[in-house]
């Protein structure tokens, strides 16, 4: 078991964080709208908290808020907020200032994806899997072949 | 020289104004449309738009043969973002920063992108220099060179009170730089006499700003 702490509850984070809590690991989420609060409990038959999951309202780059849900703990920091500078800044802070073992940044542009994947940081690039899904669906030779 | 400046508000755009009426070649790449779009008029060919923390925008303003990079963007996120990448990705030998919330410092510093200014700092500095309740102002921190200049109010009755300067007992690695007396500052000579009510402006090894202020604050 791990202890998570999800930076960015959007229709990524929120998924991610419920089949996390599901598979039985420890989930912290932290956004600034209370709103993805209630995507988590959306269609669940208990609440987020019943069912075992913290959550914190704070904005993402606050090192209070990052304290308060929990990451000085953290085994696991996933960085999937909407914004890519946002993401790739608080990957950062997590890998230099807390030390947090596992590191994983949504990254929305893939230039960007690549490089800081180069510098050590694990990016995951949305946007080259949708460009792969429908290059196979259209089944396209691969890129470069 | 030749100047990237990411961020068409306020800053960027007075900075691109002057660093032209300076001869120096600039490109200002700016992400809001309106804003680009009045700033298009007045400067033409400088102004790019676009999201200036996308690899392919500043490859596109030059960024490769910068300078000097500048962010001045109001994200601290995108301006630490941009500053890394023009440091780490294209070897540009100088960047400045913009701090937005002085609470952000912290991270900038973390991954060194040095310097960074922060207006509300530089205006908080400005309020203790004209409020004189604070024993000592610091005016200047050169972190790399291990230099600190700082202000400090000459108390009645101190230690250093009726001495020369070159009686005074500054520790090793400190010296008196300037006096400022009767509204106006001057450079002491070594028989110049401090007294109550100056100022006196120290420049010091960091460390030593309690030893050297121990010498001016009045006797407890």
């Amino acid at each position: 078991m791990a202890f998570v702490l999800i930076v960015g509850s959007g229709r990524v984070g929120s998924a991610v964080a419920r089949d996390l809590l599901a598979a039985g690991h420890e989930v912290s989420v932290l956004d600034g709208d209370p709103l993805s609060h209630e995507r988590l409990d959306a269609g669940q038959d208990s609440t987020w908290e019943g069912a075992g999951g913290r959550f914190t309202i704070g904005q993402a780059i606050e090192r209070d808020a990052l304290v308060e849900a929990g990451i000085e703990d953290a085994d696991v920091f996933i960085a999937s907020t909407t914004g890519d500078n946002t993401n790739l800044a608080i990957a950062q802070i997590a890998q230099k200032m807390f030390n947090v073992p596992r590191v994983l940044v949504r990254v929305m542009d893939p230039a960007r994806a690549q490089w800081y994947s180069a510098q050590g940081l694990e990016t995951i690039c949305p946007t080259s899997y949708a460009v792969e899904m429908f290059e196979k669906a259209l089944e396209l030779p691969a890129a470069g072949a | 020289m030749y100047a990237v400046v990411i961020g068409g508000g306020k800053v960027g755009l007075n900075l691109t104004r002057e660093l032209l009426a300076k001869g120096t070649e600039v490109t200002l790449i700016e992400s809001r449309r309106d804003r680009y779009l009045r700033m298009d008029d007045e400067l033409g060919f400088v102004v790019q738009y676009g999201d200036g923390t996308e690899l392919w925008v500043l490859e596109r303003a030059g960024i490769q043969r910068a300078d000097l990079v500048v962010a001045v963007t109001g994200d601290d996120e995108d301006n630490i973002l941009i500053c890394q990448i023009a440091r780490d990705k294209y070897q540009v030998g100088r960047f400045i920063a913009r701090v937005n919330n002085p609470r952000n410092r912290q991270y900038f510093e973390l991954l060194d992108i040095r310097p960074a200014f922060s207006a509300t700092d530089l205006i908080l500095r400005l309020i203790e220099h004209e409020v004189p309740d604070y024993g000592l102002v610091h005016l200047l921190d050169l972190p790399e060179e291990q230099l600190e200049v700082i202000e400090i109010v000459v108390c009645d009755g101190c230690r250093a009170d009726g001495l020369e300067v070159q009686q005074l007992e500054l520790p090793e690695g400190s010296i008196v730089i300037s006096v400022l007396r009767d509204e106006s500052g001057f450079v002491p000579k070594g028989d110049t006499v401090i007294n109550a009510g100056d100022e006196v402006l120290v420049c010091l090894d960091p460390g030593l700003e309690g030893e050297v202020t121990a010498l001016f604050e009045a006797a407890k």
